[in-house]
């Protein structure tokens, strides 16, 4: 029998992340409240090399040669490097407890998976023979290498997974982490997301779907959420991470904790590979299975969104839509629900992926936290075909007091919905 | 043409530093790989291939196994 999420939720003690925005969560947060952009041009010559039509992105702000060793380096591709350094905050932030490893378990997604050392991998074979390929190629490529790196690092042995549901993939890790809690099969469990994915090939080939901006004269306000010109969103990369915790365990410890994990839902939308279901009731299934999880008296103080909202033309409206008929559906009422501040962090932080739906929770919490709904930048004007209320430009205050809830959503290529709802404690 | 077998030891000592972050003072010709410098098999071979790459050598893998001691890769590397 699982445990209800309203009867049992899960405490969030721990948070690290490392971001175009900075390489910790307060420096990343605060850039982010102040409405900074973490996307530049690339210092490199792909347009010129491969014709691709983008060349920026939203690289990490530290690179993780400032944070390891050349040894952890060395075996870890930079997507594994990016958990490693997210969890490792994490754990820290959690007062890196004295676990039992046997109920310890690691959740650690990736869109893509190790790219970058598969094509460098590729580059050696065809132009050097297979001789020179390094004995650490396949562990270093396979995308549950960021989980097992994580899971070694913290000696975790309940178990490491890693989902795999393109840009929902983040999200779905806390969605893993509490069903494992809730099953009874952790008490403690590090679940996030990584990527490590700018690349021309990449590049390219978003490009190709038409899913990326090209405004390459303007790298800082390409990425434009609900904005009437966007465009497509823009590549970004890093890791982010939390500590799930069972409200037993936390407590009994006397865990400092930031926000209570109450729904946690998902969907699929049986529609296409590519574009969302356009009724968006995929998206909705989701999110209403989350706020039915939290239960009634939570949903109703959801005060805010922190959304998908990539920046594609397409995709941002049809999510507008399925926010505001969720909210709708938890609070009876359509005028509250397009009240509620809605908040594309995207436009700051650029698209990570795999790691997106994890950054983002964190954003989502410490928006609880500071009851402060962050901006969406770069909105020149608002698409007049979404509803709901986004924040612009510069943050919004939440209800001063009393309990609040909020929600975070990230959507996947394949049609994967994910939607959390934290609340504060 | 042979190498020189210091060169061959700086360089090797250069990989095996850059790979396992041994202190380059442990590393002598008499040391053992995996007895002293607890140096696992994957990372052997991964020493082996960047030392094929960097010397320009073949290194066989059927020769790993006899190459003990950082002075025995040395040797084989030299006389390659």
């Amino acid at each position: 029998m699982v445990a209800d999420l309203a009867a049992a939720p899960l405490a969030v003690t721990g948070m690290g992340a490392t971001t175009p925005l900075g390489g910790d969560v307060e420096t990343t947060w605060r850039a982010l409240l102040d409405g900074r952009s973490g996307v530049a041009a690339l210092d490199n010559s792909w347009v010129e090399d491969y014709g691709i039509a983008t060349n920026f992105a939203a690289s990490l702000k530290v690179p993780a040669d400032a944070v390891l060793s050349p040894q952890e380096r060395r075996r870890a591709d930079p997507s594994a490097q990016y958990a490693l350094i997210a969890a490792r905050q994490a754990w820290a932030d959690a007062g890196s407890p004295a676990v039992d490893p046997e109920r310890l378990a690691v959740v650690m997604a990736t869109g893509v998976g190790g790219l970058q050392t598969m094509l460098g991998a590729w580059d050696t074979v065809r132009d050097r023979g297979a001789r020179r390929l390094l004995p650490l190629t396949v562990p270093m490529l396979m995308p549950n290498s960021p989980a097992a790196a994580v899971a070694i690092d913290l000696g975790a042995r309940a178990g490491a997974h890693a989902p795999v549901s393109a840009c929902a993939s983040g999200a779905e890790a806390l969605v893993t982490g509490a069903r494992l809690i809730q099953l009874g099969l952790a008490d403690v469990v590090v679940a996030g997301g990584a990527e490590a994915a700018i690349h021309p090939l990449t590049l390219g080939a978003f490009g190709k779907m038409q899913a990326l901006s090209t405004r390459s004269d303007s790298p800082e306000t390409a990425s434009r959420p609900y904005c009437a010109t966007r465009d497509g969103f823009v590549m970004g990369e890093g890791g982010a991470a939390v500590v799930l915790e069972s409200a037993a365990h936390a407590e009994a410890r006397r865990a400092r904790t930031h926000a209570a994990l109450v729904g946690a839902g998902s969907s699929s939308d049986a529609y296409d590979v590519a574009p969302p279901d356009p009724s968006g009731q995929g998206q909705l299934r989701a999110m209403r299975a989350a706020l039915a999880q939290a239960g009634p008296g939570v949903a109703a103080t959801v005060a805010h969104v922190n959304a998908h909202a990539t920046a594609t033309p397409a995709g941002d409206a049809i999510e507008a839509r399925a926010i505001v008929e969720a909210l709708t559906w938890a609070f009876g009422s359509a005028e509250r629900a397009t009240a509620i501040p809605v908040s594309g962090t995207k436009s700051m932080t650029g698209h990570l992926l795999g790691a997106a739906g994890a950054v983002e929770s964190i954003f989502t919490i410490l928006a609880l936290r500071d009851r402060l709904a962050p901006p969406t930048t770069n909105i020149q004007r608002l698409d007049p075909e979404v509803t709901c209320h986004v924040v612009r430009d510069r943050p919004e205050p939440l209800p001063a007091t009393g309990p609040l809830a909020a929600m975070n959503n990230a959507f996947g290529f394949g049609g994967h919905n994910i939607a959390l709802v934290f609340a504060s404690v | 043409m042979a190498l020189d077998k210091n060169e061959v030891l700086e360089g090797l000592t250069e990989i095996i530093v850059d790979e396992t972050g041994i202190d380059p003072a442990d590393i002598a010709l008499d040391r053992s790989f995996v007895d002293d410098l607890d140096i696992d098999s994957l990372s052997m071979m991964t020493i082996v291939t960047l030392a094929e790459d960097k010397f320009d050598v073949e290194i066989p893998d059927d020769s790993v196994k006899d190459l003990v001691t950082v002075g025995d890769a040395v040797d084989f590397i030299a006389g390659a």
